[in-house]
């Protein structure tokens, strides 16, 4: 029960958020709209060609990719999630006191562990853009 | 709905749309900024024709950008095409939302309907003041308000957070854009632009983590009282504030990372197909993304609104004492914010005609191979320091750690610029170009 007693309280900093949220998504449909509305729009088989330099349009742009943006993407994975796992380490670290140096050195730890599969990644050559 | 709470939500909104409106007739302005700072830089006049020195320029372009033609490419998703910068406009736009922009307010008003009639009345607007007082009774009723109102319009608890969260949001408008466009150009702009925003964003979060080290909170105006109490963190966390810099300018794409959008070889990058008003979304995107960078640099690292040498606590006076707060310390504190975020804003435009543009290889060495490593040390190296100051030499006193903090920093930093790299990790510009094969073609002369 007092959970429900203090909830309004504890949330009052989000209700701004959520107001802002609202404002901003509603500018944004306005300014979709607003340029939808007032613009002329003449279509023409070129106008409405893709992009290509004033070339005629070669083929689909819907063609395969390097592999290189699914390993950028995969490692950017694991390594925000390490430092989403670095964010409360960092902000206890100095209120614990004397377990200070314990979490130094579980910080220290998790850096080896780290290091190892950093290591790795970099010597097969997912670092490596050519 | 209690009195205080609509007080709180009255206000809060009224905040809101000051800072709303700043920041988009800051950004229009911004873009006159941007070509009036080139053209300085260049020797030559910049806008000039429309208004006074070219003060109306950002109107004409936005009204001109509102009635232009839109263009939907045959070939695009109609639907991605038309979220896309929406999706890139929103966050950019949230993240302005969590700044504290000026010291908190203390504000003790009973009954605000009464408090605008006895304003109105003082300015011998008598009349006036009796009707909007009463309008004002007639729609929200009784409104009161007691405490302290912070600068930001949401003081989040973990103001922190919502930015690094949200503004890894705006990869998706760049990404969506550049998909759905169905256009080469676009396709490369925006695979590239979200390789680098995810590679540098690494990178920003790791080197932000000493500021936690040293505030032990996540809130901006707990991270700004620490700063009061002790030093600005740009003394004991220079190569921090170095690091989260350098990715900034990769986050906002800017140059020299502005390899989504390089005029020379992608056209515009992931905004090729898009004209009218969905262009000048992306836009108002980038700039306030780098408003925010801005922003969020000054207030971690040099006090945010925090007025040299003043202090709001009594505890830890500044050299020149300590002030109250009040409406007056209000309007002098955001004008110091305004200050050192224009600052900032200031050196972006000046490194744009500084330095080239990377080659795409270097850039993502440069994320995962330097900077990445780079920050990940630095932390272990900062978090060993305070250990040993703290428990090991006995010091206290903030201001005495973060001096000791300053003195490694600058050891570090001879390591980093004096020795660190050189060519060896980032290959230099003209690696590749030595050919090879069997020696110079006979007759051809060497060019010194």
């Amino acid at each position: 029960m007092k959970f429900f007693t203090k909830a309004p309280l504890m949330f009052q900093p989000y209700i701004p958020l959520l107001i802002l949220i609202g404002f901003v998504v509603a500018n944004a449909i306005l300014m979709l709209g607003l340029s939808h509305v007032l613009s002329t729009y003449r279509r023409t088989p070129v106008k409405i060609a893709p992009y290509e330099s004033g070339m005629p349009v070669l083929g689909d742009a819907r063609e395969r990719f390097s592999v290189k943006f699914y390993l950028i993407a995969m490692l950017f994975i694991v390594f925000d999630i390490e430092t989403v796992f670095m964010i409360p380490w960092a902000v206890a670290f100095r209120q614990l006191g004397q377990m200070s140096g314990m979490l130094l050195i579980e910080m220290f730890v998790f850096m080896a562990i780290l290091g190892v599969g950093y290591v790795y990644v970099w010597k097969r050559g997912a670092l490596q853009w050519d | 709905m209690s009195p205080e709470l609509k007080g709180f939500i009255l206000l809060s909104i009224l905040k809101m749309l000051v800072v709303f409106t700043v920041v988009l007739v800051g950004v229009a302005l911004l873009t006159l900024m941007e070509r009036k700072v080139s053209a300085w830089m260049q020797n030559r006049r910049g806008p000039n024709r429309v208004g006074w020195a070219g003060l109306l320029q950002p109107a004409a372009d936005g009204l001109k950008n509102i009635v232009k033609e839109e263009t939907f490419p045959a070939v695009a998703n109609t639907g991605l095409f038309l979220l896309a910068p929406a999706m890139a406009f929103i966050p950019a736009l949230l993240l302005s939302g969590v700044i504290p922009w000026a010291a908190p307010l203390p504000i003790s008003v009973d009954d605000f309907g009464e408090a605008i009639h006895a304003g109105l009345t003082s300015l011998y607007l008598e009349p006036t003041g009796r009707f909007i007082s009463w309008l004002f009774h007639l729609v929200f009723g009784p409104v009161s308000f007691h405490g302290v109102l912070s600068g930001a319009v949401a003081d989040l608890p973990v103001g922190f957070l919502f930015i690094l969260a949200v503004s890894s949001l705006g990869v998706y408008g760049i990404a969506l854009a550049g998909w759905s466009s169905n256009s080469k150009y676009a396709l490369l702009g925006g695979l590239r632009s979200s390789a680098q925003m995810v590679s540098y964003e690494v990178a920003m979060g790791v080197s932000l983590i000493p500021v936690l080290l040293l505030s032990g909170n996540v809130s901006f105006s707990e991270i700004i009282n620490r700063q009061q109490a002790g030093t600005w963190y740009i003394f004991p966390l220079f190569l921090s504030f170095f690091l989260y810099f350098v990715s900034g300018f990769a986050e906002t794409n800017r140059l020299p990372f502005d390899l989504p959008e390089a005029e020379s070889e992608l056209i515009a990058g992931y905004h090729t197909e898009y004209s009218a008003m969905k262009f000048s979304m992306f836009f108002i995107a980038e700039y306030s993304n780098v408003v925010t960078v801005s922003a969020v640099a000054s207030a971690l690292f040099f006090g945010g609104w925090d007025v040299p040498f003043i202090s709001v606590d009594p505890a830890h006076p500044g050299l020149l004492g300590t002030v109250n707060l009040g409406l007056l310390f209000t309007l002098l504190s955001a004008l110091v914010m305004f200050v050192k975020t224009m600052t900032f804003i200031f050196v972006v435009m000046w490194i744009r005609w500084t330095l080239p543009r990377f080659r795409y290889d270097q850039l993502m060495a440069l994320g995962w191979k330097v900077m990445l490593p780079m920050a990940l040390g630095y932390v272990m190296i900062i978090s060993t320091a305070i250990y040993v100051i703290e428990h090991g030499l006995g010091i206290e006193s903030a201001r005495t750690q973060s001096w000791i903090l300053f003195g490694l920093n600058l050891i570090l930093a001879y390591g980093v610029f004096g020795l660190l790299d050189r060519g060896r990790i980032v290959s230099g510009s003209n690696s590749r170009t030595r050919v090879p094969g069997p020696g110079p073609v006979a007759g051809a002369r060497r060019v010194a």
